[in-house]
């Protein structure tokens, strides 16, 4: 390939790739822009990408109408809880997975990728009646208790395809060299897990941040509810919506994840790569 | 997705007799009971109004005390269903009535006909109590409702020189459709048709011409049949989106608030839209727009259109029905109903609430409101069985497909009545 031609395959994988972002990009940038926006720009014939008269009312009209801060705290709770919860169960779980290959542990990991396929609505009815048995309707806890299974199976999923990544040689060393197995596993094998964890964790939470239908089925204060749950909270009949602070306070909404993604963007790269090459 | 969660909720009923007794109610041993109210009121006005009644209730009942929980319109109905099979419901329950069937015929609701007070019983409107009157047991009080109006930009009305109509004298559908012809002119179309779902829009106002397309006979049993009337309704907005071009089409895929730029704008003279839309009207508005509401034209039945008024249920499994009846009467006090609709911008079905001089003002369009209060009736389809299936598989995709010009009317016809048949009489065997 000459380099001119590779110059113009350059030049096109940018373009491809600058095109692939404003996609990516569009529905944020276009939710920021919502959410600084006047009553009457939003309701304008022409909307404009930069607000004309940027201002402060949608925000202050959010946090007026809803207790968007209590809200944000309980799934603060509920999405670390179970981020923490799921990696502390699946770890030591995907690790006998990975190690000690049988025809039980393939039955297992198949099984926790069928579960996966049931949709929410089969499974509400019965968790709902078990959590009430248990008297963990309307507490965080229960609500904690259900993301944390919903999420085991595919964090378990994850955690297996990165303990394989490890070499089993490098335990096998620390073995030789007259290492104890705990020893082993926290000197060695959690180390080179640990991407692999916080991208797991990071799954973990967000799914429990963005969740709607168990919390709205299964939160009944207002006090308890979580922000997916009061967002709605902006959404009346046939459609109907209060644009300008839906919009300010979904903007509020994704921006715990977006700074946890770049506060450890750069382990989770890692955790990703290291997950997707088996040995 | 109904579907699956009955199924998924018949296959729980045994876990659930397995795992719990009978539900336990708020009772306390000081004799203090609480009850849960679940409201899905949204705008704020709304929300406050309702709150400050709850709290009013509990300054003056100190044996009852209602909680109040915040419902939402979305997704409400799956989360009753959760809440009653898991015994877990709010004892008063806010909703639409077009939602209360499946609930009703299920056995989630208390017949309230021997609970309630006959001064409520007296003051609704026998066409409103229809609305939530299903098997002949009446499962919830209706007690907001909402015609659809023209929403209409002044300015355009004035200079075209058109008759303004008002509900003494509306305009026909004949002349609505000369009208929309008339209003239209380089960049702006007469009406805005927003079909998003066209099937309630379509099947209330076609009450007007006497349209109900949906038949009880003797035997209970309901059908599908189509004359003359039904066709009037779909049949104008056709025209006005195809031969006329004084409908613009691209809105018909449109929810409601989707047009309201091109309101504001002067892209559409008119826009036909539930009067709750005032609301969102008045606050996006531009500066200097002027706007006024219009009664939707009248047919041979007059005004008469379908309603699925909001209402207030009481949980079969409540152990305080009694209670829960007295609150739902302290907060539909005439007074009390009218905060309750200046709040939604909606009427109260209440005769008492509907005389309030307050909702009789021209300002935003509530006198023309509050003149078709009376006009207003059960929407056709409320009580029956496979509605929503022969909605959602049937007429939904046959109207837009009408609409745009994909189908003719026998074809539409055909397939509204035969094969919506088919769908119904699986529900009724």
């Amino acid at each position: 390939m000459s380099p001119r031609t590779r110059g113009t395959a350059r030049a096109g994988q940018y373009v491809a790739l600058l095109c692939y972002l404003v996609f990516l990009a569009f529905p944020f940038v276009w939710l920021i822009s919502t959410a600084f926006k006047p009553a009457p720009e939003l309701g304008s014939l022409h909307p404009t990408w930069i607000p004309q008269h940027p201002t402060l009312d949608n925000f202050r009209a959010a946090f007026d109408e809803q207790p968007l801060l209590r809200a944000a705290a309980n799934s603060l709770i509920a999405a670390v809880s179970a981020g923490i919860i799921a990696v502390v169960i699946a770890t030591p779980m995907a690790y006998v997975t990975a190690r000690h290959r049988s025809r039980l542990s393939t039955a297992a990991t198949g099984w926790v990728v069928v579960s996966q396929a049931f949709p929410f609505v089969l499974l509400i009815i019965p968790l709902f009646l078990v959590l009430k048995y248990l008297h963990l309707i309307n507490t965080l806890w229960g609500l904690i208790m259900v993301y944390v299974v919903w999420s085991l199976p595919f964090a378990l999923w994850m955690l297996v395809g990165y303990v394989r990544a490890v070499p089993p040689e490098l335990e096998e060393a620390a073995a030789v060299d007259g290492a104890s197995r705990l020893r082993t596993l926290v000197s060695v094998t959690a180390p080179l897990l640990a991407p692999g964890i916080v991208a797991t964790a990071l799954f973990a939470f967000i799914t429990a941040w963005n969740e709607f239908f168990f919390a709205l089925v299964l939160l009944k204060t207002p006090e308890k509810q979580t922000l997916p749950v009061v967002l709605t909270h902006f959404l009346g009949a046939e459609g109907a919506s209060d644009l300008g602070p839906l919009a300010a306070a979904a903007f509020l909404a994704t921006l715990p994840s977006l700074v946890l993604f770049a506060v450890i963007q750069r382990r989770i790269t890692g955790g990703m790569l290291a997950g997707a090459v088996k040995s | 997705m109904r579907a699956v969660l009955r199924t998924a909720a018949a296959a729980a009923t045994a876990l659930a007799l397995l795992l719990t007794g009978c539900g336990g109610g708020g009772g306390r041993a000081d004799g203090r009971i609480t009850i849960r109210f679940q409201s899905l009121a949204w705008q704020k006005e709304s929300v406050d109004a309702n709150k400050q009644l709850v709290k009013e209730w509990n300054a003056s009942h100190p044996d009852v005390r209602v909680q109040y929980v915040q419902g939402s319109w979305d997704s409400v109905h799956d989360q009753l269903l959760t809440s009653f099979e898991g015994d877990e419901a709010p004892d008063v329950i806010h909703d639409a009535s077009d939602d209360l069937a499946d609930f009703a015929y299920g056995g989630y609701l208390a017949d309230l006909r021997t609970l309630l007070p006959d001064r409520l019983t007296a003051d609704i409107p026998q066409q409103s109590w229809q609305t939530s009157t299903f098997d002949g047991g009446v499962y919830g009080v209706p007690f907001l409702q909402e015609p659809r109006v023209l929403i209409a930009n002044t300015r355009i009305l004035k200079a075209s020189g058109v008759r303004i109509p008002t509900p003494a004298r509306p305009w026909s559908w004949t002349e609505f459709r000369r009208i929309t012809k008339e209003l239209t002119g380089k960049g702006r179309y007469g009406v805005a048709w927003p079909l998003k779902e066209p099937v309630s829009a379509t099947l209330n106002l076609g009450l007007s011409a006497g349209g109900e397309l949906f038949h009880r006979g003797a035997d209970g049993k309901v059908t599908l049949a189509m004359d003359e009337g039904d066709l009037v309704v779909p049949r104008t907005i056709r025209d006005q989106v195809g031969t006329d071009h004084s409908a613009a089409r691209t809105a018909l895929g449109m929810g409601g608030g989707d047009t309201l730029p091109g309101l504001f704008g002067g892209k559409y003279a008119m826009v036909p839209l539930g009067f709750s839309f005032r609301q969102q009207v008045a606050e996006q508005a531009p500066k200097g727009f002027e706007w006024t509401v219009l009664p939707a034209p009248a047919g041979s039945a007059g005004l008469a259109q379908g309603v699925s008024p909001q209402t207030l249920s009481v949980a079969q499994d409540s152990p305080h029905k009694k209670e829960a009846v007295e609150f739902i009467d302290f907060l539909l006090r005439p007074a009390n109903m009218v905060r309750l609709a200046k709040g939604d911008w909606m009427l109260p079905t209440g005769r008492a609430a509907l005389a309030d001089p307050s909702l009789h003002s021209p300002d935003r369009g509530w006198a023309t409101g509050a003149a078709l209060a009376g006009a207003l009736r059960s929407a056709p389809a409320q009580s029956v069985r496979g509605y929503p299936e022969w909605k959602d598989k049937v007429a939904t995709p046959a109207f837009q497909e009408y609409y745009s010009g994909a189908i003719d009317a026998a074809e539409l016809r055909k397939r509204l009545v035969q094969d919506g048949n088919r769908v119904l009489a699986r529900y009724q065997r």
